[in-house]
């Protein structure tokens, strides 16, 4: 059995039935982010695994223990919030404290516990400071080691990004996962940014309107996403629309021109089907196996990254190549042959 | 920036602030020359020189019982008022109750805690005097004689309870927006650290309320301690409160010595300025920390 | 975060005993107005108080007096906060320290210092005649307004961009006083009329600037009634009940409407 089991988990609101069917299990010491648009319910499966919300059904078992019946301060989990929720009224070291006061450890133990988290986040001067006399890369920082000092089980991260700027965001996001590495602590993620998400996860579980749509390394999400939504909301995807010709080979028929897919196709004859294609996987010329033809729409110089839009009959995919300093990126109006290998392609269910 | 355009700020600068003149000769003529002539008056003995005489004459046992009683009022429906608000705001905003009632508790607070003076007086008569509503209720129904327990809606109680109808509100008023400032989220990482909901309050909520219950406190016992009319009309002059005896001081000269009456009004100035001092450094200390 | 049984019970608890608190008087003061009439219920105690000379008399003083207040705060306060948003913001605080002054300062110690300052053998006897004592009431009303009149003008004229207000009126050609009554006045109507219906209720009934500067206003009748008779306070403080209701009501009407038609500050 798995570290964290959640199995079958139910919430509505009202008539609303907000979370469906949730099922996940963690391993101990993995890192699992729960990443999906704002109202999909992954901080509302979060608020249940922390007791904040009590589920309308399933389960949440920690190390074999059934939590849904236990109060949120008899759990034992760490958590961090977006907005830092510092106690104002305590210097940095009296927040980290907090929570070993409230346990009754001896101030001896508390005294070198915070010394301890306090350089763990690298803010040993601070530890007299007041939180409104910090930065909010330093207070969510205190936050985590608060959360941490408690030695809890499961440290649970709502979007504790999203209120900082970009520069201080990545460099925490990577101070997160190095803690979290070397402490090994079983840690789930809620975030709505798909980068943040795929930089620093184990396993990311995709949620859209209640469900998990797919559970996966970040390699398989962006890869092989399993449903349109995880494929639209995870990165850029171009997808365009096609007719089969020959369901068995794979040959189908987008703007007048033939392509072949080299594997079976579940539609049949003369239906429509979904091509799913990441920019990065189409190239200029003819050196892949599927060629198409069409006309450049849009040059975008993005530094190290030339972003091309194409145009092929009444629909568009958009390129992505690197720069090469010697050679022009074409120019707008311009006919060209892009290509790509048919397994780059991925054939999307029906919505 | 070109020099052409300082000097001219700095010109337009200069006479800036005639436009606060008038606001400025307003408040020297009706509001701070009349209360420095009751101060300087306070230590002038009637040929016009400086003494500390009508000062000392104020720890006369009877000026001094004026200034302990009006105390003893204004701590007491300060307290009481404090703890009453506090408890009807607790409940409101974090106690589960239907969102509903909210708005019209605090419309009805904006409308109690203005409706001091002669008519709450009357109220108070006409439900806890001797033939008032509760009182014959209490005596019809339940057999209880509220005036047999020495109660007296004329007394110390009496007034300290009828100052209440507007100390509550004003509480009301003035803590729930401290409270919304409580953020979710302190309760819930207290809790997410093994805190109960006891040692939230304690550790975390009261903590960071304090300065604004404290001030508040401070507000109502000036609030209560300067009121006249309610007791005027409530009392006449049966208990000698501070107010009263100025009110009566100023009518009719009763303590037979003008200067006493000048430092009597020193005395409350003094008093609720303290009071009121402490509510602005209290409110100061307490922004600071909701940044 | 959930909240147990016993949390909404003790919170129903302390409602219900605020709400008796607070119903019982009005209740007990209603009730006892109504009990002029040996034996039966009757609106004889307001039929009395309605139909006395006295009550029409100091009432309407009382609201001559109010609606003075108003206009002399108006025209104090308005241009005296517009102006120090706009060029005095380091003045700020000492105005601010000048209008919260009247909360510290009791009203009776006040009007002890009017009494001394401007009686008849004084520079400026105002209380030497009846129409002096009425402009000092005014101006002395005018005070205790202060910290509520300057509070709300000036939290309505924060969040207006004043700054860009008037230099988007001043490029379009405007003089400052055309710009205050055109363009920033309209602005702070509702923080005005919020100010001047809580001005009103204290006005109204204020009891110790009236009674000892000898003026026959509503306050001192009141206080005169209930001293004398039984039946008829009970029936005057339902009225000044009502009265105040209708200030907080009307407060409540215009910020609610505001919300549609205020020019929004940038966010």
């Amino acid at each position: 059995m798995a570290f964290l089991e959640i199995n079958h988990l139910v919430k509505d609101f009202g008539a609303q039935r907000v979370v469906k069917d949730f099922n996940l299990s963690v391993e101990k010491g993995e890192f699992v982010s729960f990443l999906g648009p704002s109202g999909c319910g992954k901080t509302t499966v979060l608020r249940m695994i922390a007791g904040f919300e009590t589920p309308s059904s399933g389960h949440i078992l920690v190390d074999g223990r059934d939590m849904v019946k236990l109060k949120p301060n008899q759990r034992n989990m760490g958590m961090v919030f977006q907005a830092y929720a510092l106690f104002p009224n305590m210097t940095v070291a009296q927040n980290i404290a907090f929570g070993l006061k409230v346990a009754g450890k001896s101030s001896s133990d508390i005294q070198a516990t915070v010394k301890e988290m306090l350089s763990l986040i690298k803010l040993e001067e601070l530890g007299e400071r007041y939180p409104f006399q910090l930065s909010g890369g330093q207070q969510q920082r205190v936050a985590l080691a608060r959360a941490l000092a408690v030695k809890p089980t499961l440290l649970l991260l709502d979007e504790p990004l999203s209120a900082l700027d970009a520069k201080i965001r990545v460099s925490l996001r990577e101070e997160i996962r190095s803690i979290q590495r070397n402490l090994g602590i079983t840690t789930i993620f809620v975030t709505h940014d798909q980068e943040e998400a795929l930089s620093i996860s184990d396993r990311i579980v995709v949620m859209y309107q209640g469900k998990a749509d797919q559970i996966g390394t970040p390699f398989e999400i962006y890869n092989r996403p399993a449903t349109r939504f995880v494929a639209s909301f995870v990165g850029t995807i171009n997808v365009l629309e096609a007719q089969v010709v020959e369901p068995s080979t794979g040959q189908v028929n987008l703007a007048d021109q033939t392509l072949h897919l080299q594997r079976a196709l579940p539609q049949t004859h003369g239906n429509s089907v979904s091509l799913a294609l990441r920019p990065e996987t189409v190239v200029l010329g003819n050196s892949r196996s599927v060629v198409l033809n069409g006309m450049v729409q849009e040059v975008s110089f993005l530094g190290s990254v030339i972003r091309l839009r194409i145009s092929i009959g009444s629909q568009s995919l958009s390129m992505d190549g690197f720069n090469q300093p010697n050679t022009q990126p074409p120019s707008i109006g311009q006919s060209v042959q892009i290509s790509f290998e048919p397994n780059d392609v991925l054939v999307l269910a029906d919505a | 920036m070109s020099n052409s355009l300082t000097v001219h700020q700095r010109t337009t600068l200069s006479w800036a602030w005639l436009g606060v003149l008038p606001f400025l000769l307003f408040a020297l003529l009706f509001l701070i020359l009349p209360t420095l002539n009751i101060v300087i008056g306070a230590f002038q003995n009637p040929e016009g020189n400086f003494t500390l005489e009508n000062i000392a004459n104020l720890f006369k046992p009877s000026i001094l019982d004026s200034y302990w009683i009006s105390i003893k009022i204004s701590l007491a429906s300060a307290l009481l008022g404090c703890i009453a608000g506090f408890l009807i705001a607790v409940a409101v905003v974090l106690g589960g109750l239907p969102r509903f009632i909210r708005s019209p508790i605090m419309t009805f607070s904006g409308v109690a805690s203005n409706f001091a003076g002669v008519p709450l007086a009357f109220a108070f008569i006409a439900t806890l005097g001797r033939v008032g509503l509760v009182t014959v209720l209490l005596r019809d129904w339940l057999g209880f004689n509220l005036y047999g327990t020495g109660f007296n809606i004329l007394s110390f109680w009496g007034l300290t309870l009828t100052y209440l109808f507007f100390q509550i509100p004003l509480m009301i008023l003035i803590i729930t927006p401290a409270l919304d400032g409580l953020k979710r989220e302190w309760r819930e990482a207290a809790a997410m650290l093994g805190a109960s909901g006891f040692q939230y309050w304690r550790m975390v909520a009261l903590p960071i309320l304090w300065p604004a219950l404290l001030g508040t406190f401070a507000l109502l016992f000036a609030n209560s301690f300067g009121a006249v009319a309610t007791a005027y009309a409530l009392t006449g002059s049966s208990l000698s409160i501070v107010p009263i005896l100025l009110f009566a001081q100023i009518r009719g000269d009763v303590l037979h010595d003008p200067h006493l009456g000048y430092a009597l009004a020193f005395g409350m100035i003094l008093i609720t300025m303290v009071a009121n001092g402490l509510y602005l450094w209290m409110r100061a200390r307490s922004e600071r920390w909701m940044k | 975060m959930k909240i147990s049984f016993l949390q909404r019970f003790s919170s129903w608890i302390i409602l219900l005993l605020g709400i008796l608190y607070f119903a019982l008087p009005l209740l007990g003061t209603f009730e006892f107005s109504l009990r002029m009439k040996r034996g039966e219920y009757s609106l004889e105690a307001y039929r009395v108080i309605l139909s006395d000379s006295r009550f029409q008399q100091t009432f309407s003083f009382s609201v001559m007096m109010a609606l003075l207040t108003i206009v002399l705060g108006v025209l104090l306060i308005v241009p005296t906060a517009y102006w120090v948003r706009l060029k005095l913001p380091r003045w700020r605080p000492i105005i601010e320290f000048i209008t919260l002054l009247p909360l510290v300062i009791p009203a009776i110690v006040i009007v002890f210092g009017y009494i001394r300052l401007y009686n008849t053998s004084s520079w400026l006897p105002l209380t030497g005649s009846s129409f002096g004592t009425d402009i000092l009431m005014v101006c002395g009303y005018t005070t205790l307004a202060l910290p509520y009149m300057y509070r709300a003008v000036d939290t309505g004229l924060r969040t207006l961009d004043i700054a860009t207000l008037t230099e988007a009126a001043e490029i379009l050609g405007a003089n400052k006083i055309t710009i205050l009554f055109r363009v920033i006045l309209p602005n702070v109507t509702v923080a005005i009329l919020s100010g001047a219906f809580l001005t009103f209720a204290i006005v109204i009934g204020e009891f110790v600037f009236a009674a000892l500067l000898n003026r026959p206003a509503f306050g001192p009748y009141m206080q005169l009634v209930g001293a004398n008779r039984a039946y008829e306070p009970a029936a005057l403080a339902i009225i000044a009940f009502g009265i105040t209701w209708m200030c907080m009501g009307l407060i409540q009407l215009v910020t609610r409407l505001q919300k549609h038609t205020r020019i929004q500050a940038p966010r």
